[in-house]
């Protein structure tokens, strides 16, 4: 084009970046890809390879190896075998490590950004600015926390051989995410990328080959998705951490339900992205392109759920028209545009079906009048107006540059629409108004929250979703937590511990205490004792098989009422963790008053002698305390992330819990379990124990005379394995713990997998509950609560 | 409103043809809801010149673009005709003719917007460019600081104007747009405006003298609405002059003013752009958020005064492949 015509337009040219490099490395390996096992390149037994395609031109860059059940039994040997010296290797050994890594990510940097974009069809100015930086930015970060993990985490050590499966999305920036932090805690790990990006994954094997990382920490395994299977399927696998689709997810959760392997997940998600009328307008239309059209909208944060008072609805339509007009879309490598293309002819076939049965479903659709270019995978930027909840487009992860938009009239809708999925991985808040930003952030139901800004990252924060987005968190101290295990779990008991269990023999010829229960004790819900709904008891003998009482026998609709009695109690998360705090320690002092009279009953179910007795319940007063302590310490911490900016990392509750105790330790079982839920802000049912029950209903009283607010602790009596799957089967609990048998466990996990639970399970291991190291810590809060990032930017 | 009458501008790049923004009423309410919110705005601000890149013939069709919005200046204590007709030399040909021919631009008139020179210097401009259609910009109401009595500064304005200058940069009071008295504000640029008469107004907000975005903003409405033919960040003598976030409060202000009223207010950055990326990185947000309209002399200035010389480096690097030196162009 002649300088004169373009003078005469000012029309933009096209900026390509050179592909030159990146293109001589692929010619440098054949274009062909091995996988990368022990420190080296290997064949795959498979002898198959498979195209990875450039979705800006569909043309093929590079075979890549398809890993097969060998080959990564292959991968996970190697990895076993470099577990003890790598995690035995002194903190500051490691973190050098990692270290050297993130400088040769840097070193590296536009090969990797160009490959990226190639691979992925992400434009380069996101891979350039956004993607590798952060990548290396999350290595530095960790390489920090292996040399603090010695004092920051000195009760807990490496879970060991971990899998991990990542996305298409954000391939190296997956990949960092998962590998950091696990090499960091001194795990070892096989890495399968995305059958659609690959390249820049075992580019990165290059770059630990290139830093002398031992062999075997680091595998990079190829493949579809039976490759995938076999990794999460391999016995010596001791964690998945997997991102991706939900769908993909459950099927993970369902497949190592029970077998103790721990996991992660970080899944999809249809991010709300609210707007109150005092927002700055021309802000938040850049906010919605970084939200939606930022890679393709292809991102499992992306706010795809525009949620606008109505009061300001169509003034900002017609300025986010007016910017979707301008935006530019074409060759990943152009350096002027705002889009590229979607990864792959799967994915732009969802997104226009999707696309077409909003039309149908009688949305209102609004497309640029510019139209895409032909030869790639390229999507235009959507916008969907007049949208119901109940619409497809509302409620299904498009997972790809589609807009939809609803209005609201007040703060409490605009809380309600954004909940109203099964979803829960981030929200972005857009308003002038600081009290009504830090108002809307806590009662949204997702782990991240972004007050004026939106789809920003960095690894010292915490990033992860409630509900079907999946659990656990990447980044941050709490991220940690996903890639370490308490040393205490290597004490616990394959058989019950109990005292009064052990000392049976001994104590079974003295003479009898018994003394009936006159009473059959009813169930508590809702602050009420209530009769079961089923009309019938359970007898209850004590520990020498001999009858003393009768409790309700609960139900599945008992379970359904409880539920529904927690869902009502909206008292208990609100209160200052003071005021829990001043509850709790008002439980502690009844239950000191009444001593004597818990310890008899617990000398009557079990038998064991009043001293042991006594020191049950001191204990259990004791725990009470620690617990009560916590309430008002176990808070949060504001992250040191790049931007200006103050990050929160609250600790929340996580709504209504289902706890099902422990069968032995009646008492102090029951207090170990409920009271740190409780300390949280949950509400709770319960399930006591079923052999010994009535130190739970006894607690009745003590619930009702200690200011506890109706709802909060609510309990159910009877057989445990059939209410604990009622309780897992259950979409509106939000959290299972489980101390019972194996097999309850792995229940536990498999039926809680439906509306994404969370779930704590002791697969059929006993703790020593009058132990503090055993029965006690942080890590009940932990696994009480969720922690929620709120980024509050600043600046006038 | 007005949109109608302004529609044809697009096909004549010539001056004097778009109307004029002769103001509205004074209506606090139509700006007294704004709020900027300054992270999000320098977020926008931190990746509009990484989203778009212009290069080759485009860069160099859109430098040359960019030389004729500049107000070439020299505002300097001691300025004498020598140097202010040198600098108007320099604006009546900004390029060397040898490179502007290498790019079959020769014959395009290629010079700057203007010249902008103190009251004292305007006689020694009208005649170093006579024969030109180049205005004269003059800087007015007591420059840089604006702390003269009103009567004074509508005095200086009449004054050049007599004495040649088609445009007039005036500075508000400042002390308005901290007090927030937006009506006296409104007021004293209502007052320039008509003192004026035929000159074109621009409106110096002295941003690196206000407090926040969000008062930028309202300045910028203020202004507008009492008839400012352009608004302009600085006088280049604050100690923070244009930035691309003030730019953007200013451009969208802009905007939604012409949303409203139908009327196209230009908008001129001063004071620190100096390289050739900066002035493509304006041109950009000009492109983006205002659209190809702004792109023309009558609504797009820069005030600067070494920028040009970046440019023309960087255009002679185009033509020969071979980066440049300062002294291989005639100085202004």
């Amino acid at each position: 084009m002649k300088i004169k015509e373009i003078y005469n337009t000012m029309a933009y040219g096209p900026a390509p970046e050179s592909a030159k490099i990146a293109q001589e490395y692929l010619d440098n390996h054949k274009k062909s890809f091995q996988l990368f096992i022990n420190g080296d390149w290997k064949k795959p037994h498979s002898k198959t390879y498979f195209d990875s395609i450039n979705p800006s031109t569909k043309e093929p860059l590079a075979k890549i190896a398809e890993a097969n059940e060998k080959d990564v039994n292959d991968a996970v040997q190697a990895a076993k075998k470099a577990l003890p010296a790598w995690a035995g290797l002194k903190a500051h050994q490691r973190a050098k490590y990692l270290y050297a890594i993130a400088r040769q990510i840097q070193k590296h940097s536009r090969l990797f950004a160009v490959l990226e974009s190639m691979d992925n069809g992400k434009p380069i100015r996101e891979t350039r600015d956004i993607d590798i930086p952060l990548v290396a930015r999350h290595f530095y970060h960790h390489a920090g926390w292996a040399t603090l993990m010695e004092s920051e985490l000195k009760d807990h050590k490496e879970i060991g051989v971990i899998g991990q499966i990542i996305p298409w999305n954000f391939p190296l920036l997956m990949l960092a995410w998962k590998i950091a932090p696990a090499i960091a805690m001194g795990n070892t790990v096989i890495l399968k990328p995305a059958e659609f990006t690959s390249l820049t994954a075992l580019l990165f094997a290059e770059i630990c080959q290139q830093v002398g990382l031992p062999k075997g920490v680091v595998n990079i395994i190829t493949g579809h998705g039976t490759t995938g299977a076999a990794l999460v399927n391999h016995k010596d696998v001791q964690k998945i951490a997997f991102t991706g689709s939900t769908e993909v997810g459950k099927i993970i959760r369902r497949a190592i339900a029970g077998s103790g392997k721990k996991v992660s997940l970080e899944l999809g998600g249809k991010s709300p992205f609210i707007v109150f009328e005092d927002a700055d307008l021309d802000s938040v239309v850049e906010g919605v392109v970084d939200a939606i059209w930022f890679n393709q909208g292809q991102v499992c944060c992306a706010g795809s759920r525009l949620l606008v008072q109505e009061s300001v609805a169509e003034k900002l339509y017609k300025k986010i028209r007016a910017r979707m007009e301008k935006l530019r879309i074409g060759n990943a490598l152009d350096k002027s545009i705002d889009m590229g293309a979607v990864v792959d002819n799967i994915q732009l076939k969802t997104i226009s079906d999707l696309v077409q049965q909003g039309v149908k479903e009688g949305c209102q659709l609004w497309q640029p009048s510019w139209s895409c270019p032909k030869d790639g995978y390229f999507y235009p930027p959507t916008l969907f107006t007049n949208v119901s909840p109940a619409a497809t487009v509302a409620r299904e992860e498009i997972f790809g540059p589609v807009l939809v938009a609803m209005t609201f009239r007040t703060h409490q809708e605009a809380v309600k629409l954004a909940n109203n999925t099964r979803y829960g991985l981030a929200c972005s808040i857009w308003t002038e108004n600081i009290n009504l930003a830090l108002d809307i952030a806590p009662q949204i139901k997702a782990g991240v929250a972004w007050i004026n800004c939106t789809n920003v990252f960095d690894a010292a924060a915490g990033f992860g979703g409630y509900r079907e987005s999946g659990f656990g968190r990447e980044g941050g101290k709490e991220g940690l937590y996903e890639y370490v295990k308490p040393k205490i779990e290597a004490e616990f008991s394959t058989s019950s511990v109990y005292l009064a269990n052990k000392k049976l023999s001994k104590t079974a010829n003295r003479p009898s205490t018994i003394h009936h229960i006159d009473k059959t004790a009813k169930m508590y819900i809702g602050g009420k004792q209530s009769r079961p709904d089923g009309g019938y008891s359970m007898t209850i003998n004590n520990n020498n098989g001999e009858y003393i009482g009768e409790v309700s026998l609960g139900n599945r609709k008992d379970i359904r009422n409880a539920v529904e009695a927690a869902h009502k109690n909206k008292k208990w998360a609100a209160r200052s963790g003071h005021a829990r705090a001043q509850v709790l320690y008002y439980i502690a002092e009844n239950l000191a008053y009444r001593r004597e009279e818990f310890a008899h009953r617990l000398v009557q179910m079990t038998q064991q002698s009043k001293v042991d007795a006594l020191q049950e319940v001191d204990l259990s007063i004791e725990r009470i305390y620690y617990y009560a302590a916590y309430a008002d310490k176990y808070d949060g911490n504001v992250h040191s992330t790049v931007f200006r900016n103050v990050t929160l990392a609250m600790p929340e509750a996580i709504g209504v819990m289902g706890i099902v105790c422990p069968n032995d330790f009646p008492l102090l079982g029951f207090i170990s379990t409920v009271i740190p839920a409780l300390s949280m802000g949950n509400n709770v049912v319960v399930v006591p124990s079923e052999k010994y029950p009535f130190s739970a209903t006894d607690f009745y009283q003590i619930l009702e005379t200690s200011d506890v607010p109706a709802g909060t602790v609510n309990i159910i009596t009877g057989y445990q394995e059939e209410l604990t799957e009622v309780l897992a089967k259950h979409d509106d609990v939000e959290a299972l713990w489980y101390f019972g048998t194996k097999e309850g466990s792995k229940n536990v996990e498999l039926f809680g997998t439906d509306n994404m639970k969370r779930t704590w399970v002791n697969y059929g291991k006993f703790r020593n509950w009058n132990e503090k190291a055993q029965g006690e810590g942080q890590e009940f809060l932990r696994h009480a609560s969720h922690i929620k990032n709120i980024w509050v930017p600043y600046g006038a | 409103m007005a949109k109608t009458k302004v529609k044809k501008s697009k096909t004549n790049h010539k001056v004097n043809h778009i109307p004029r923004n002769d103001g509205i009423p004074f209506d606090a309410d139509l700006f007294k809801g704004i709020h900027i919110n300054k992270s999000a705005v320098e977020r926008r601000a931190s990746t509009l010149g990484k989203r778009r890149s212009v290069k080759k013939q485009w860069q160099a069709a859109w430098l040359l673009k960019a030389i004729g919005f500049i107000d070439l200046t020299t505002l300097a204590g001691d300025d004498t005709p020598s140097n202010v007709e040198r600098l108007c030399a320099k604006a009546m040909n900004p390029v060397r003719p040898d490179l502007l021919q290498a790019m079959g631009m020769d014959h395009q008139n290629i010079q700057t917007g203007a010249v902008c020179v103190y009251h004292n210097m305007i006689p020694h401009a009208v005649k170093a460019l006579e024969g030109s259609n180049l205005p004269i910009a003059a800087v007015s109401t007591g420059f840089p600081a604006g702390q003269i009595p009103l009567k004074e500064k509508l005095k200086q304005i009449e004054l050049s104007v007599a004495a040649g200058a088609k445009e007039i940069d005036i500075v508000i009071s400042r002390k308005l747009v901290h007090q927030s008295n937006w009506k006296a504000l409104y007021d004293e640029v209502a007052a320039c405006r008509k003192a004026c008469g035929e000159a074109h107004m621009k409106t110096i907000l002295a941003t690196g003298e206000i407090s926040t975005l969000t008062k930028v903003a309202k300045a910028s409405w203020v202004s507008m609405m009492a008839g400012s033919d352009f608004i302009k960040t600085s006088t280049g003598k604050e100690s923070v002059n244009a930035t691309i976030p003030v730019s953007l409060v200013m451009t969208r202000a802009i905007r939604d003013y012409y949303e409203l009223t139908g009327y196209k207010v230009g908008y001129k950055p001063a004071g620190g752009i100096r390289t050739a990326k900066d002035a493509i990185t304006y041109l950009i947000l000009i492109k983006e958020e205002l659209g190809d309209e702004w792109l023309n002399p009558d609504l797009f200035r820069f005030g600067a005064s070494s920028l040009l010389s970046d440019i023309e480096r960087q255009l002679e690097h185009f033509v020969t492949g071979r980066y440049s030196a300062s002294f291989r162009h005639p100085m202004a």
